[in-house]
């Protein structure tokens, strides 16, 4: 995701990953958007998470709807097919996507427009099917490409640039997550990529639709002093509820819920999720908890991030399905038709 | 009423058009649809037309049956036999019965005498009466009814007893008890009408060998069937009427044939969407993947699905999907049929796009279709609509039976694999067209070297994003030279003729009608030589059919002359010989209709 090209020389020792790859190996083509946009931060702890995953990049699907956010899928893994959609449309992009082909890994860029207005019954709908895809809002609370408009997201007395206030409820992605049976939610923020990494790791080892809402602010149309997703109230306003970090199965560290608040979540691959719960006796599997917990902090005016909701057990729509386990793009033709003899043998019943 | 006074009963075998008046949610249907499959397995020429309303009981339906050796079974229009169960439609009816015709109503609650007409014959039977003295519950009373009218048709009509009876024996294998009071429910009638009335009637049925290669089969059944035997793996689609069948069938048909027996898992995978956007966005998500996939809709989710089309057709996406007409504008009348999606259809979504259509006229062509739609689809990189309708995809139709090619492969176009790009410099998505102005495309998960950003976006050949007016009118001059280049590759036109002047054109279900039209019109003077269109873009035997002809009467089941439209837009054909014959009040379309048009045009 560099925002300016950079020489295609490569130092010999930049680092490699297991699978020989520098991370610039994970970059795209360059970024068109604003100078400062959270969007590029989002974009460079991807690129991180995904050459730290040691992801092949031809094993990635990238799918976006339209605006800011949807242009973002150009600026990681050039390796990676890419779809950018319609506006609104990438959940099921990617749910015809991961059907048909279940090996890749998918991820989903989207805004608060393409998922809280347009693509809404759609976010929703993906969620309920639990997709495996790693779904991240990139959400600003203001329509960018079209020059400022509220979104959905934008809080009640938000301002815009010009002064009108926010006069209808926002959306709340990760309330709404947990209504429709999300099995992963977390919030960050695009200026924490300590914070981002981790969970964006996380995400993509998950079994099943793992929804990021990153508060990702927009300098050009909602970065001012009356805006509740600028980098200024972000900070000021953010409770760190968990500090993640992701653990790959060789390093794997039995972990009970200890007094210190250090909490492991075993993923199905057999990855351990660990987290520090900064609020005590936070559990992130407890449904009811979670979403009072929310309730609660949202009333206080305060953006809870960090990893807030996971559940391993629920089976993702192949598990549901129960679906071949190899991709059906792999499954032979031969396999598929019946052939001419059955077709003669179910005709008798037409008759 | 006028059509009805001029039309006088037949007389004789094989050759007759009855019509049955039901509420609907009585039962009817498998009762009218039985008496049906029992002429058909006389070996006699026959259709079934269910028209239903949109609604679950209590609102008429009818059900009409028309026998014809010689194979015309399209929608008669006028009746030999009214079956009036259904009070609430006895006026119009009874009007539609032929000079000479008959009635069977119920004699339990007779109709107002002042309905009578002097040359029509009533037939009262205490149906609900036998019925009420035979059974206890007062559900079997209503269902049974329906069987005993058909016990009476069975003596009436001449039907043989033994077809009827084995067909209710292996409806209801298993189940005895229902066997035994369906089996004496027809008695009921049956006797009675022996006892009571001559049988059989003037018009009747006799056992024929028409039907020995044939089968009965609905459009969506073999629409689905299409679908199975091409290899579709993923389907997504949103419930609306009149396609639902397509996705029942296909989900039976998979539980049957793509349970893999080793693993306990499916090879395949159904998707019920949110929504028809999403449905179509599935389909295309899969489709990039390089499945197989498609969805089955009507007009409404055609209406929804114009954003995804357009962009399928733009990043050059194979798209599979099948439209069961139904009657518009909006919801119009859901369970009627017409063909007023054409222009719609066509011309797909936003911008400059044009999609390739195949127009089946019945179901044997719907299951061929399908299996071409995909071909073409991959072929082409582009969506292609299967244009099916009501009265094709919900009725069952004798068609001879499907054939299969077990040496068929499909066609999946131009596909670079690893090994393909390996030995190329670079992968250009949108570069290097062939004679057909396809480019080779990729699918993820091969290749990094292959990957490339799809984008509904202005694009270049190398797939990259443009505001330039050279490179963006490249791409799109391309795509339009795709698509005109398709139409070599489509079905050809059904021609039939001796060269006359005047021809007759039409495409899907009209056909039936439109060919009876023809034969009656050459007894009367009148000779037309006949082409139904079977897909968009059209080719060059549908110009010089065009060219060849004077006068040509263009029939569709639509107010606007769609199909007209087309053929004037897409071809060099001049407006003024184009006669248009239309029939879009939600019935399937009878020759009647036809015939009445040009013999005015011949009188005038």
């Amino acid at each position: 995701m560099p925002s300016i090209a950079k020489p295609l020389a490569r130092h010999p020792a930049v680092q490699k990953n297991a699978l020989g790859l520098g991370i610039r190996d994970y970059e795209g083509s360059m970024s068109t958007l604003c100078a400062g946009c959270g969007h590029d931060s989002v974009t460079a702890a991807l690129v991180r998470a995904l050459w730290e995953a040691e992801i092949p990049p031809h094993m990635i699907a990238k799918l976006s709807g339209i605006g800011c956010s949807a242009k973002t899928t150009a600026y990681f893994v050039d390796g990676a097919h890419g779809f950018n959609g319609a506006h609104g449309r990438m959940a099921p992009l990617a749910t015809g996507a991961n059907a048909a082909n279940r090996d890749l890994l998918y991820i989903g860029i989207s805004g608060d427009g393409d998922s809280l207005s347009i693509g809404l019954g759609h976010l929703g709908h993906a969620i309920r099917r639990n997709v495996r895809m790693v779904y991240i809002i990139e959400n600003n609370g203001v329509y960018g490409l079209t020059k400022g408009q509220f979104s959905a997201s934008a809080d009640v007395g938000a301002s815009r640039r010009k002064g009108e206030p926010n006069r209808f409820s926002p959306i709340d992605p990760m309330m709404l997550g947990l209504s429709m049976g999300a099995t992963f939610l977390a919030r960050s923020f695009s200026g924490d990529k300590k914070q981002l990494i981790p969970i964006l790791k996380a995400a993509m080892a998950h079994r099943g639709l793992a929804l990021i809402d990153v508060i990702s602010p927009c300098v050009s149309f909602n970065d001012h002093e009356g805006s509740t997703k600028s980098y200024l109230f972000t900070r000021e306003h953010e409770v760190k509820l968990t500090e993640a970090d992701f653990v790959p199965p060789e390093q794997e560290i039995r972990v009970s819920i200890p007094a210190d608040g250090v909490r492991g979540v075993t993923m199905h691959d057999g990855q351990v999720l660990k987290f520090r719960s900064v609020h005590e006796g936070y559990d992130p599997t407890d449904h009811v908890s979670v979403m009072r917990y929310l309730y609660e902090r949202h009333n206080a005016d305060e953006i809870v991030t960090g990893l807030l909701y996971v559940d391993e057990n629920h089976g993702e729509m192949h598990e549901i399905n129960e679906t071949v386990d190899e991709p059906l793009v792999r499954v032979p033709y031969a396999k598929l038709c019946p052939g001419a003899a059955e077709l003669a043998e179910l005709q008798k019943s037409f008759r | 009423m006028a059509v009805a006074l001029r039309q006088v009963a037949t007389s004789g075998v094989n050759d007759f058009a009855i019509k049955l008046a039901n509420v609907n949610g009585t039962g009817s249907s498998s009762a009218n649809s039985l008496l049906m499959q029992a002429l058909f397995r006389m070996g006699i020429p026959v259709s079934g037309k269910n028209l239903f309303p949109s609604n679950i009981q209590g609102l008429p339906t009818w059900y009409e049956i028309r026998a014809n050796k010689n194979g015309f079974v399209g929608r008669a229009e006028t009746y030999d036999l009214m079956v009036a169960m259904d009070s609430q439609t006895y006026v119009d009816d009874i009007r539609e019965v032929r000079h000479g015709g008959y009635v069977m109503y119920d004699s339990t609650w007779p109709p107002d005498l002042n309905l009578r007409r002097e040359e029509v014959t009533f037939l009262g039977i205490p149906l609900a009466q036998m019925c009420n003295d035979n059974f206890p519950s007062p559900r079997g009373r209503i269902l049974m009814k329906n069987i005993a009218y058909s016990g009476a048709l069975v003596a009436l009509l001449g039907i043989e007893m033994e077809v009827i009876a084995e067909l209710l024996d292996e409806k209801y294998a298993g189940k005895e008890k229902l066997r035994e009071s369906n089996q004496r429910a027809l008695h009921l009638g049956y006797d009675y009408a022996l006892a009571n009335f001559e049988c059989p009637l003037p018009f009747r049925a006799q056992r024929m060998n028409a039907n020995r290669d044939s089968i009965l089969i609905d459009g969506n059944t073999a629409t689905a069937l299409g679908c199975l035997y091409a290899g579709a793996t993923v389907a997504a689609w949103y419930p609306i009427t009149p396609s639902t069948g397509i996705m029942d069938a296909f989900t039976g048909l998979c539980q049957q044939y793509r349970h893999d027996a080793a693993t306990g898992k499916n090879n395949y995978i159904v998707i019920q969407a949110e929504d028809e956007l999403a449905a179509l966005g599935m389909v295309l998500g899969a489709s990039w993947m390089g499945a197989r996939a498609f969805t089955s809709t009507s007009g409404p989710g055609i209406s929804l699905m114009n954003e995804l089309l357009g962009l399928a057709y733009y990043t050059e996406v194979p798209i599979v999907l099948v439209n069961v007409q139904r009657t518009g504008p909006s919801t119009g009348m859901p369970t009627r049929t017409q063909q007023a999606d054409i222009l719609l259809c066509a011309y797909a979504s936003q911008g400059d796009t044009k999609h390739i259509l195949l127009f089946p006229g019945n179901p044997a062509e719907c299951f061929d279709f399908a299996v071409r739609a995909f071909d073409l689809a991959e072929r082409f990189q582009t969506p292609v609509m299967m244009l099916s309708d009501l009265d094709i995809g919900m009725n069952d139709w004798v068609v001879p039976r499907l054939i299969w090619d077990d040496s068929y492969e499909p066609d999946r176009g131009r596909v670079l694999d690893a090994e393909d790009l390996e030995k190329m410099e670079t992968f250009a998505r949108y570069g290097d067209p062939d004679a057909d102005f396809v480019t080779a495309r990729t699918l993820p998960g091969v290749s990094a070297k292959g990957a490339y950003f799809a984008r509904g976006t202005g694009h270049t050949s190398l797939g990259l994003y443009t505001e330039k007016p050279d490179e963006y009118q490249e791409v799109v001059d391309r795509l339009s030279r795709k698509h005109t280049a398709a139409a070599a590759h489509l079905p050809a036109p059904a021609i039939e003729g001796t060269g006359s002047k005047l021809a007759l054109v039409t495409l899907g279900s009209c056909d039936i009608g439109a060919r009876e039209a023809v034969d009656v019109l050459r007894g009367r003077d009148i000779e037309l030589d006949y082409m139904r269109v079977r897909g968009f873009p059209f080719g060059d035997e549908v110009r010089s059919f065009l060219d060849k002809h004077e006068t040509i009467f263009v029939v569709e089941q639509n107010r606007d002359a769609q199909l007209r439209s087309l053929l004037t837009l897409e071809t060099d054909v001049e407006k003024a010989k184009l006669h248009s014959i239309l029939a879009y009040g939600g019935f399937p379309l009878s020759a009647t209709t036809v015939i009445d048009r040009i013999v005015e045009w011949k009188e005038r």
